[in-house]
Formats: structure tokens, sequence, C-alpha cells
């Protein structure tokens, strides 16, 4: 068993990080345009940008001020599409390598995004204090400084760009799920039946009052139980049983 | 338009807390190593199932309109396909909405 030093860890972090940080940089720069177009002050859209570090709850959460809601209720509502987290999260701690402090933990509380989660949760080696610093940090930057300059500059994109820009980070999400699909048949079903389950849930009209974080609970309960339950891993690591 | 000041900071870090907590919750506080079989395989799924739910059909609300998302993500799926870089895969996929967007 060799071990990878801080700087290493830190710089592996850094370049996992650089294309989420990058598609960040988009999707925060509308939000930076629609929150100051909306009344909210751009020192103020770029502290909602640090400080909460995700997109669905910040957009839910800032309609909600610019209709000037009730703090409960935007508390509530922001709750609600932020608990898919606490699964990523827990997910997480069976990845962590052995002497992360708790302290770090921490820190690392604040940079689980979805796209952090993803390539954090399918790394081969087990997650270090300075891999997860590094990995954070450009997501971090991306999001806070799109979110400055799309409050600062406006809509100067033509909406042909803007608009086609919102497809990257789904496409990213496309780029990490697909190859590993591709050697294990568990996880391309575990991918599709996830697919199904979310179309469901959306399209059909008895489960329109599902929110769409709660929509991705149910699918990810559904797609990963049933896989976890007719293709367990192997005991060794977390290691898929490859076919 | 105004909003109050204390009421929007009031706001925002009700905001950063309520989405703090399920995020550090869990990491901070959970520290066993899960012994069951079915639990460490249904964790080892999550993060493809996540992705899976987040992506559709999100995917195809992006980009303007239907026809260009298509475009968009049957470019992301073969480019994934062929195990390009993140960033290759959302540049191309963005160009090819934009391409989409030009002639409708």
């Amino acid at each position: 068993m060799y071990r990878f030093g801080k700087k290493e860890e830190l710089i592996d972090g850094i370049k996992k990080g650089i294309p989420i940080g990058v598609g960040y940089l988009a999707v925060s720069f509308t939000f930076g345009i629609w929150a100051t177009e909306g009344g909210i002050p751009l020192w103020m859209a770029v502290l909602i940008s640090f400080s909460n570090l995700t997109s669905a709850g910040q957009f839910a959460g800032v309609g909600l001020i610019m209709q000037t809601a009730s703090l409960f209720e935007i508390g509530l509502s922001v709750f609600v599409i932020n608990i898919r987290y606490s699964l990523m999260s827990l997910s997480l701690t069976q990845k962590l390598e052995k002497n992360v402090k708790t302290s770090q933990k921490y820190i690392f509380g604040f940079g689980i995004t979805d796209e952090v989660f993803a390539i954090a949760a399918v790394r081969e080696r087990p997650i270090t204090a300075y891999y997860m610093y590094g990995l954070m940090s450009t997501p971090i930057i991306g999001w806070t400084l799109g979110t400055f300059l799309g409050g600062l500059v406006g809509n100067v994109l033509p909406p042909r760009l803007s608009d086609a820009m919102g497809i990257a980070l789904y496409a990213m999400f496309i780029a990490i799920i697909v190859p590993p699909a591709k050697k294990n048949r568990a996880v391309l079903f575990t991918i599709i039946i996830a697919v199904i389950v979310s179309c469901i849930l959306k399209y059909v009209p008895v489960f329109s009052f599902i929110t769409d974080g709660f929509s991705m609970i149910i699918a990810t309960f559904i797609g990963a139980g049933i896989m976890a339950y007719l293709a367990p891993v192997a005991e060794t690591e977390g290691k898929e049983e490859t076919s | 338009m105004n909003i109050d000041l204390k009421y929007m900071c009031l706001a925002v870090f009700i905001m950063a807390l309520v989405t703090y907590i399920p995020r550090a919750v869990p990491i901070v506080f959970f520290k066993k190593e899960i012994k069951s079989r079915f639990i460490k395989s249904f964790l080892y799924y999550v993060p493809y199932a996540v992705l899976a739910s987040l992506t559709f059909p999100a995917i195809f609300t992006t980009g303007g309109n239907l026809y260009a998302a298509i475009a968009g993500t049957a470019v992301a799926l073969i480019l994934a396909y062929f195990e390009k870089s993140l960033v290759v895969v959302a540049v191309f996929s963005v160009a090819a909405v934009f391409v989409t967007n030009l002639f409708l």
C-alpha cells in the first residue's frame, strides 16, 4: 500500500475540480444576472453563492426572497431541496481515508455539491483531506466568481449562447457516468432504472407534487436499491464484480 | 425593487444553514464503517443513480428548445462513450445546442 503526499493529493483534487469550476462559472454567471436584476445587491449575490454553493436551493431561496416570503418558508423550501446532500454526505463517509480529522470534515461539509460528490465518490483511492480541499477549491472560486461577473456585466452574452451553456453541467454528469457504465453492467442498469423512475416522477401527473429534490432521492433509492440487491459488490473495498 | 436588507441577510443566513446541515451532519457524525454488504453495494451505486436522475429528464429543458437539447444530449452521450474528458464533452455539447439553435 503506497501513500500519496499532501501535495500530490491537493494537485490531483484541483485537477479534478477544474472542469466543475468552469461549468459553475457559466451557471453562476446566469445566477448573478438574474439575482441582481431582481433587486439583490451585487455583494449580496456574491455572498449567497459563496455561502450556499448550490444551484437549485439557491435559485429557489432567492426567488422567494424576491417575493419577500416568510423566513420559515424560505428555510423549509431550501432545506427540502437540499436533503439529497445528506445521502451523498453519508455515502462519502465510507470512502474517507482513516486519518481524516473531524475538524476537516466540517470543512468538507461546505463543499459537497452534486458535482464534487460525483467526482469524489467515483475516485478509486480513499478520499484524503487535501484531495478534498483541492477538489472543492475551483468549484468554490468558479461559483463565486461567476456570480460576481454575471452581476457586474449583466446580459452581455447573446441569449443563444447563454441558453446553450445551460447544458454544460448535465453534459459533465453524462461524461462522469457513461465510462463506468460501459465497463460495469450493474452500473448501467442502475443508471437506466434511475432515469426511468426520474422521468416517471416528472411526467406522470399523479406525481407532480413531488419536488425535483425528492424525485432524485426516490429515483436513487430505487435504482441503487434494486441493483444492490441484484448485484451486490464484492467484499473487497467497494470494488464491483466485473463480469 | 427594494428589499429590506436585514430581512435579506437573515434569509441568506438561513439558506446557508439549511444547505450546510444536510451536507455536513452525516460526514461529520457518522463514523462507523458500514458492514452490511447490501448497504455497501447500495452506496456504491448511489453516485450513478444520483447523477442519472439529476440529468434526466432535466437536461431536455435546457438549451432553449427540445431539439437543441436532444442534439446536445446526443453529442454528450457519444463523446462520453468514447471517454472524452469532462471539459471536451461539455464544450461540444454546448456547441451542439448552439449550432442546432441557429438552424431552428
